[in-house]
């Protein structure tokens, strides 16, 4: 598989609210709210982290979950947010980006 | 319930100034006939104190910020504020005349991801609208400014403010907003000017007019449940009777914090206090916080009180925040039928013009 870099889009508001991250579309509205995991990932979606990286190293040991679950379910919220353009997917660092599409 | 009430309602158990409004300035370029400001600088805040404001909104973790004024664009330093804002992550909207955009500044509000550019239009006649903010050529300059910000994909609402000189002409600027393909918001409140003046109270519209609004298929989804007899449900007693001061929160251009925008009881000011400072301890937005719907002497008995849209700001301004709001026991009255406890207890049977009563001014 190859590798997926994530980045934060500019086209967004958010805030942290307690412990979970709001996000919203300034595009179409569309709102998240994103549990512990799930902002832990968007706070570490810098574009030039790797995403099986922040799986590894932050949700796993965070949350006492194996890899392949997390990852799974790391690639799945990834897809749900990119389809919103609220998260940038890249096969490379984002700077140098060229577009992937998410294994449905 | 929508995942924006269930978030509002956990900033409101966090304690959180969830939805900020700031005026940048009273200035305006316009002079509405029922504008209730004073339009003259006695000291706006400057570039880096608006600045450190919202700075220290986002801290406290304000989401949605509404920039208002007066005329927004009249601050040179208008689109740097709203740069800012935008790093700190907000959700940005804005409510502006519109007369000073034009197609660059409606590229920057794209390229700077603001949710919403709210406009006032008064009636889809030019004499009619330029009649009431005595602009001449401002209807042709708002108009064109929704369509500079439509052509660019950003998303624009109009608000037309009803009032006798242009009670007739509502249907009119809803056609208007369908034309042009924008969202359309009516409202009918006029509100007393900040030095407690009551003379464009007289503006309001009459009882007849407001329940043809309240009833009007177009503006609301169904009419019998808006209009039906108001039920109570058991939690009433217990509910907090607005969010101002609980997840709202306005600053105005000269650093003065108060509940809400039209809410004027003086709470602190960010010039001498810091912002979290006065939103945890101030002794009024405290005293605000405790009351409950049964706590208000006259409301808590009345058959509205679930449904009501009662202002505790318009009721500062009548006398008490625990008070009744005349002006909502009206749209109350005119949209059910039922008089409120209010209207009962003073022996009215037909609201009269005008109803607010002020006895407290900024």
């Amino acid at each position: 598989m190859s590798e997926t870099y994530i980045a934060r889009s500019q086209a967004i508001a958010s805030r942290l609210l307690g412990n979970e991250m709001m996000v919203m579309s300034v595009i179409d509205s569309t709102f998240f709210s994103l549990n512990e995991a799930a902002t832990l990932i968007w706070e570490s979606a810098d574009g030039c982290t790797e995403l099986m990286d922040i799986v590894e190293q932050k949700i796993c040991p965070t949350f006492q979950v194996d890899p392949e679950t997390a990852l799974h379910d790391a690639l799945q919220f990834v897809r749900q947010l990119s389809q919103h353009d609220i998260l940038k997917v890249s096969s490379r660092p984002l700077n140098e980006a060229a577009s992937v599409k998410i294994p449905a | 319930m929508t995942l924006i009430d269930d978030m509002s309602l956990r900033a409101l158990h966090l304690g959180i100034p969830f939805s900020a409004h700031v005026d940048v300035t009273y200035r305006c370029n316009e002079r509405c006939i029922h504008c209730y400001l004073d339009h003259d600088d006695h000291g706006e805040m400057t570039t880096a104190e608006i600045k450190d404001v919202l700075r220290q909104l986002a801290e406290a973790g304000s989401f949605f910020l509404t920039f208002s004024g007066g005329e927004v664009f009249l601050r040179r330093d208008f689109f740097e504020l709203l740069e800012y804002a935008r790093s700190l992550m907000f959700n940005v909207r804005i409510k502006t005349n519109g007369i000073m955009i034009r197609d660059g500044e409606a590229e920057r509000l794209l390229q700077l991801g603001i949710e919403q550019v709210q406009i006032s239009v008064y009636s889809h006649r030019a004499e009619i609208h330029d009649a009431i903010t005595k602009v001449p050529g401002s209807f042709k300059r708002t108009i064109e400014a929704i369509r500079f910000l439509k052509s660019k994909g950003l998303r624009v609402l109009i608000a037309n403010i009803l009032m006798t000189a242009n009670i007739g002409d509502q249907n009119g600027v809803h056609r208007l907003a369908r034309e042009l393909e924008v969202a359309y918001a009516v409202d009918p409140t006029i509100t007393p000017m900040m030095d407690g003046n009551t003379s464009i109270l007289n503006l309001r519209i009459g009882g007849g007019d407001l329940e043809t609004v309240l009833h009007d298929e177009s503006l609301v989804d169904d009419v019998d449940e808006y209009c039906a007899a108001p039920e109570r449900p058991d939690d009433t007693p217990e509910r907090i009777p607005c969010g101002a001061g609980h997840t709202l929160i306005y600053i105005s251009p000269y650093g003065d914090v108060y509940p809400c925008v039209q809410f004027p009881m003086p709470s602190g000011n960010v010039r001498r206090q810091q912002l979290i400072d006065i939103w945890r301890h101030s002794p009024q937005l405290n005293d605000l916080r405790s009351i409950r719907v049964k706590d208000l002497p006259v409301c808590s008995s009345c058959s509205h009180a679930a449904s009501c849209s009662r202002c505790p700001g318009l009721a500062y301004m009548e006398g008490s925040m625990r008070g009744p709001s005349t002006a909502d026991c009206e749209k109350s009255f005119y949209r059910t039928g039922v008089r409120s406890e209010n209207m009962i207890r003073r022996g009215l049977k037909v609201p009269q013009r005008p109803l607010v009563q002020i006895q407290a001014a900024l």
